[in-house]
């Protein structure tokens, strides 16, 4: 029997973006990456984005989903999106790492909830935060904070063509020397290029600033090195555990952990 | 008498979770009012212990469309607690990019948002069949604002190289030139627009209300001043408390605030009304043009406002260029800070209004308390007196017609619930 979605006049892969905890800003870099790749919106449509239109389409292949999972609702959201779309997609640090959200899990919880809502506390359901990868399998995820717009309009055209995904495996020092840049570790500046998965232009050291660490750590990077470095440069401990916790205190957590667990 | 049942679950094209929820029985309103279930971030508490250098870019993180309006805040905070003054070059690069958002967060809401409403579709999508010059003058201001931005602080959301006491990087003064004449060419797009908005039948709407806004002597205030109200209060920016009185409401999500009366707001429409006079003179005649005469007590004409700033914020790009260019651009540099304990509080009018960060630091320039006030917090309460007033008046309509004029009167007041720092969750009724 034929298939009757083979019959469907309009064969173009149906996208929906979705939000959690974050700021929204992954979002803002989808319209303005659309802006300038309009014939973007020729190759998909796009049934649900609810920062930008009415409409709330439900049938979607393709889920791309902003921010953290911070409390139990979310994870029955977050299993939804996953039972309908083929491809889940994390979009930035918040649903790909923890990301910022995730510097309260270096707090006790109950103490985060009591500094901001006081004796109301109990009226607000949150936990840990997390990335989107801890509750549902995620098939490809956008790094940064925000994502860099080319690199969206990259992914998306490599999930509709079925190729691998361009997101670089070595490190921001790799972008940073293509661009000439003087290194910020000679200006007395610190950095965490060197340990950092590249993908952005290097923008940060570009523009003067150390790299944070928003598109998370590369694999197998040689951290106890890098520590040594900064060290050299005259850098404490916490100035490093600091720097590096900023977007990956989620991962950093774990890693302790599984350390401990050996 | 009509019996009325509206909940709109998510309101769309608006930054953030919020729910609409009316309840009429017999014409006598049970329910009215508007809900945030954003998740709450706990940005307050989870800054605390970490070095003053990296406070205005987490804060930042709080909102993707007005991080510029966060980190400026947050540094002038950090600059105040610290003793640090920028030097005359980074005061003026720091006003060029905040307008820069200004536009940047301006022209998404009144297009992108607030027109598609006006046009009876759903986005801007459909726009770009029906409506195409529209659509690209929409992109080319877009791109505009966002490539100032992006000149000055490295990218739009989460600048890069806003630092304490400067920029990590300067602009040359090829770039200057070269953003100035794009400047100058966007003024034939403002015209348009201006244009544009002018032909738009806003609701027919007043309810009096205080206006709350920075201002100073010298110029349409957006960075630094006093805090000032359409009530003819006047407050230095560390009596912030005095203005903001913020409380917690029972059937709620977010803390309120209240000052002279039941409720303020704050602003496009809250600076135009209070500081109408400083607005460059093209601005002043769109205004007029727009139908905006201070003072408005329409919420609905906060995105003329809106227009009206776009248009003061190209002109005075302008001319802080021709500033820079004439002065000559140095390097900058910021300074070596020397740590000391102390408590600073820095206030900007963001995009959606008047906002305040608030840091405690120890001796080793570490954060020990934070306190941020979020403007669509300080308009919660006035957004939802105005539901209550106009419910009323437009209960007869079909029930469709009121919804949408609920959804636009939420839309104009052009919310960010992202910003959440104070927001609740809530259970639904």
């Amino acid at each position: 029997m034929e298939n009757p979605k083979s019959q469907t006049p309009n064969p173009k892969p149906k996208v929906a973006f979705f939000d959690f905890a974050s700021c929204e800003g992954c979002q803002l870099t989808v319209i303005d990456a659309l802006q300038t790749h309009l014939d973007l919106l020729g190759a998909i449509e796009i049934v649900q984005f609810r920062e930008a239109m009415t409409e709330k389409g439900e049938d979607y292949q393709i889920a791309f989903i902003e921010g953290s999972c911070t409390r139990a609702s979310d994870e029955a959201r977050l299993k939804r999106i996953r039972a309908q779309a083929d491809i889940v997609v994390a979009l930035g640090a918040c649903a790909h790492l923890g990301g910022i959200n995730a510097l309260k899990n270096l707090h006790p919880l109950e103490d985060v909830r009591r500094w901001v809502y006081g004796d109301k506390a109990d009226w607000y359901e949150t936990y840990a935060a997390r990335p989107i990868g801890a509750v549902i399998e995620v098939d490809a995820a956008i790094p940064g904070c925000p994502i860099d717009r080319e690199e969206f309009i990259a992914v998306v055209k490599a999930v509709l063509l079925g190729k691998s995904l361009p997101i670089p495996d070595y490190p921001l020092c790799v972008e940073c020397k293509l661009k000439e840049n003087v290194c910020l570790f000679h200006v007395g500046k610190f950095c965490l290029g060197p340990v950092v998965r590249a993908g952005c232009g290097a923008l940060c050291p570009t523009f003067g600033s150390g790299c944070e660490g928003c598109r998370g750590l590369i694999p197998n990077p040689n951290e106890n090195a890098m520590k040594d470095v900064l060290a050299e440069a005259g850098l404490t401990v916490e100035d490093i555990l600091s720097r590096f916790t900023m977007f990956n205190a989620y991962q950093m957590q774990e890693r302790a952990a599984e350390k401990e667990g050996k | 008498m009509t019996t009325l049942k509206i909940d709109v679950h998510h309101v769309t094209r608006v930054e953030g979770h919020g729910n609409i929820v009316v309840d009429t029985r017999n014409g006598e309103i049970k329910e009215c009012r508007f809900e945030v279930v954003e998740a709450p971030r706990f940005f307050e508490a989870f800054v605390r212990g970490r070095p003053y250098y990296e406070l205005s870019h987490i804060t930042s993180r709080i909102c993707g469309i007005c991080s510029v309006g966060h980190a400026t805040a947050s540094l002038r905070a950090t600059e105040k607690a610290l003793g640090v003054e920028p030097p005359e070059q980074t005061v003026l690069l720091r006003k060029l990019l905040f307008h820069g958002e200004i536009i940047d967060s301006h022209v998404l809401h009144t297009y992108y948002l607030v027109a598609p409403d006006f046009l009876g579709v759903g986005s801007v999508i459909p726009l770009a069949a029906t409506h195409r010059e529209v659509v690209e003058r929409a992109l080319r201001v877009k791109k505009l604002s966002g490539d100032l931005c992006a000149m000055i602080g490295g990218r739009h959301t989460h600048p890069v190289a806003m630092a304490v006491g400067g920029f990590t990087h300067t602009p040359t003064e090829g770039e200057l030139r070269e953003m100035q004449a794009r400047l100058v060419d966007a003024r034939a797009d403002m015209d348009e627009t201006v244009a544009l908005f002018a032909t738009l039948p806003w609701p027919d709407f007043e309810r009096e209300t205080e206006y709350v806004s920075l201002k100073k002597d010298d110029e349409y205030a957006f960075i630094d001043g006093t805090v000032v109200t359409s009530d003819g209060f006047s407050y230095p920016i560390e009596d912030y408390r005095k203005v903001t009185n913020e409380e917690c409401v029972p059937f709620s999500t977010a803390k309120w605030t209240h000052h002279n009366r039941e409720s303020y707001m704050v602003g496009a429409l809250a600076r135009v009304n209070n500081n109408f006079d400083q607005l460059h003179p093209r601005a002043q005649e769109a205004a007029g043009k727009l139908g905006l005469k201070p003072i408005c007590y329409n919420p609905f004409l906060n995105s003329a406002a809106q227009v009206v700033e776009m248009v003061h914020c190209v002109e005075d790009s302008i001319r802080i260029s021709d500033e820079l260019l004439t002065r000559g651009i140095q390097p900058e540099q910021p300074p070596k800070i020397e740590v000391e304990a102390g408590e600073g509080i820095g206030s900007c009018d963001v995009p959606r209004g008047i906002l305040f960060h608030n840091y405690v630091y120890d001796e080793d320039g570490i954060c020990v308390k934070a306190n941020c006030i979020i403007p669509t917090n300080q308009n919660m309460a006035n957004l939802n007196h105005d539901m209550q007033a106009l419910v009323p008046q437009i209960m007869d309509k079909p029930q469709d017609e009121i919804r949408l004029t609920l959804e636009m009167l939420v839309r104009a007041y052009d919310p960010c619930i992202s910003c959440s720092a104070h927001f609740l969750t809530v259970e639904f009724v």
